[in-house]
């Protein structure tokens, strides 16, 4: 009878735990192909490269598809050299101790500030103290606050996931730490590194509420044949205004007037969405193809 | 004349193993200046997030004269004299509770199912998913939120179909990535022969993960719904989107309301700077930055508990 019971307890928890996994299976096919159905559509190569019009039908994203790539770029230029700096110290100079744990404590509690907090931090310091105003340079700068924490941290994993016999190898040629970090665990560490910093690119491309008010919500008309980074309508001026993909979106649902506005949301969105997806197959596989070339194995394991 | 050359050699080898060990000392000062720094800003960035926010948000109780009663516990949300952001802060912690109680389960469900009854080819399914699942922007999420699930509570749950039952579906898949991930990695971490022990027993698989597994990972498992509860508090803008931004108590689920990361968003911009309006809103970013601090902790205390 017992035993009966809890068959029968066994056979229902099981069919309840996978209805439910297979419901989460369910609900991201249904979003992909929602917003990737919905979007198709309406991406053409007028909409991916026109401006946006504010009252009329038919605008297009390609000044804020440039504003997001621009602005990852400029973003990495900042994160990468202190992302891999602080998770160098992490993994490789920092003794077990009172300050590591407080660099550790700080490290959880920046990744954990909500990243509308990050861009408020950036509209009081970077935008008016440091008078950056509304800028591509401000917004990649809170964007590189936002991410460092989980730079620093893939960072510091990547380095302590290679073998100890590598580094003592370094150590027994009487080579200095840096030379051994530089030259022996770097090439070691980098398809970690690689796909860890593709992951974060994701994120940063994605990333609308702490560019809101550091980035600025405007996109000025762009001349994209003037090159000079100092001239106010370049594209390439780091202290211009530029909305973002994934601030489009969300200023065109909230505040659109165009006639248009959804399927311009739809359509953004979809380009959005197959980028990151892109960003994260193209992390997967460079991180494959690097560690190959770097180690000589055939596959990861 | 050998004597001496052989001492000329002598120094120079010298010379070159002391230049040598030079550059050896000052690579050694450059990596370790060099990372120094690195960490160095995180503290300074850190430190100043904290200064800064906590100055602005302060002020409104210091310089402008607003009660902390009446921040806290006030009910009406008038720009011009009233600050109660309590409307607000219910908004955020219902939508983040219940967005919890909608998630966790879900999470726990496709993690059981990825660890404990398809180790194999669940994980090859689900783990894609929960993966993919984590990088759609909270934007993205927004405009689901407004295209699909608003009309579709509009139409068969009844009100304008922006509210509280809006925002937490939205936050609930928004963070369902991040519950069954650390979830799964807590299963997967539990030592095999406790669950091997159990079905030797004679225990069915319900009976040693609902009274083995379960219990011994109990803690770890929290820790995956506090951080997701973290992210569902501070999350700005796939709320706004589908909350309706009405700034008082709601009555119920489907009447419309708003959080303090919807109000920021809303209204930091058409405030002036230093005006009364404005330290309020910087309060209630400092409600946000104090609410982490506790989620931190929280974690922090679940991870002491954790047994394995």
């Amino acid at each position: 009878m017992m035993i009966k019971k809890a068959k029968r307890a066994d056979k229902i928890a099981t069919i309840v735990i996978c209805f439910f996994a297979m419901l989460i299976v369910a609900i991201l096919v249904g979003l992909l192909g929602f917003i990737i159905v919905r979007g198709l559509g309406h991406i053409n190569w007028h909409f991916l490269t026109s401006a946006p019009q504010m009252i009329r039908g038919g605008g297009g994203i390609g000044p804020q598809l440039f504003n997001s790539v621009f602005l990852l770029i400029l973003t990495l230029i900042i994160t990468v050299p202190l992302g891999w700096g602080g998770g160098i110290y992490m993994a490789e100079y920092a003794k077990p101790g009172k300050i590591t744990n407080v660099i550790r404590l700080v490290v959880e509690v920046l990744s954990s500030f909500p990243s509308i907090v990050i861009g408020l931090f950036g509209l009081l310091v970077l935008v008016n103290a440091f008078g950056l105003g509304f800028s591509l340079l401000a917004g990649a700068m809170a964007l590189a606050v936002f991410n460092l924490p989980l730079m620093v941290r893939t960072t510091e994993q990547a380095f302590r996931a290679v073998p100890k016999e590598q580094k003592e190898a370094g150590y027994a040629l009487g080579l200095s730490k840096w030379k051994i970090i530089t030259s022996i665990l770097l090439p070691v560490a980098l398809p970690s590194l690689i796909t860890g910093t593709i992951l974060a690119s994701g994120r940063i491309f994605g990333e609308a509420a702490a560019l809101m008010f550091t980035a600025g919500m405007s996109s000025p008309p762009l001349d994209f044949t003037d090159w000079n980074p100092l001239s106010s309508r370049s594209p390439i001026n780091p202290l211009r205004p530029a909305e973002t993909l994934a601030v489009h979106i969300w200023k065109v649902n909230s505040e659109g007037l165009a006639p248009d506005a959804k399927e311009i949301a739809a359509g953004a969105s979809a380009v959005l969405v197959i980028l990151i997806l892109c960003f994260n197959l193209g992390a997967r596989w460079l991180g494959r193809v690097a560690y190959r070339k770097f180690t000589a194995a055939k596959r990861i394991d | 004349m050998g004597q001496m050359g052989k001492s000329t050699s002598l120094n120079h080898n010298d010379m070159k193993k002391s230049k040598r060990r030079e550059k050896h000392y000052w690579e050694e000062w450059v990596g370790r200046i060099y990372t120094s720094i690195c960490v160095v800003l995180l503290l300074v960035v850190i430190v100043s997030i904290v200064f800064f926010v906590s100055s602005k948000g302060l002020a409104t109780f210091f310089e402008n004269g607003v009660s902390l009663k009446e921040f806290f516990t006030g009910r009406t949300w008038n720009p011009d004299e009233s600050f109660g952001a309590l409307p607000f802060i219910t908004g955020s912690f219902a939508v983040t509770l219940l967005a919890a109680l909608i998630a966790g389960p879900l999470g726990l469900c496709a993690a059981l199912f990825m660890t404990e009854i398809l180790p194999g080819r669940g994980k090859r399914i689900l783990q894609p998913a929960v993966e993919l699942l984590s990088g759609i922007p909270s934007v993205v999420y927004g405009f689901i939120g407004l295209s699909v699930i608003v009309p579709f509570i509009r139409d068969y749950i009844g009100g304008q179909g922006f509210g509280i039952l809006a925002g937490c579906l939205v936050l609930s898949i928004m963070i369902l990535p991040t519950i069954t991930s650390i979830m799964a990695d807590a299963l997967a971490s539990l030592p095999g022969g406790l669950r091997e022990s159990s079905l030797a027993l004679g225990a069915t698989r319900w009976q040693t993960i609902s009274r083995v597994v379960i219990p011994t990972v109990l803690p770890a498992l929290l820790t995956g719904v506090v951080l997701g509860m973290a992210r569902a508090f501070g999350e700005a803008l796939a709320v706004q989107m589908v909350i309706g931004n009405a700034p008082h108590v709601p009555g119920s689920l489907t009447e419309s309301a708003a959080t303090l990361t919807s109000t920021i968003t809303l209204s930091m911009g058409n405030t002036a700077m230093g005006s009364v309006h404005n330290n309020a809103l910087w309060s209630m970013a400092l409600v946000l930055l104090l609410m982490t601090f506790v989620f931190v902790i929280l974690v922090r205390l679940l991870e002491r508990r954790n047994r394995i």
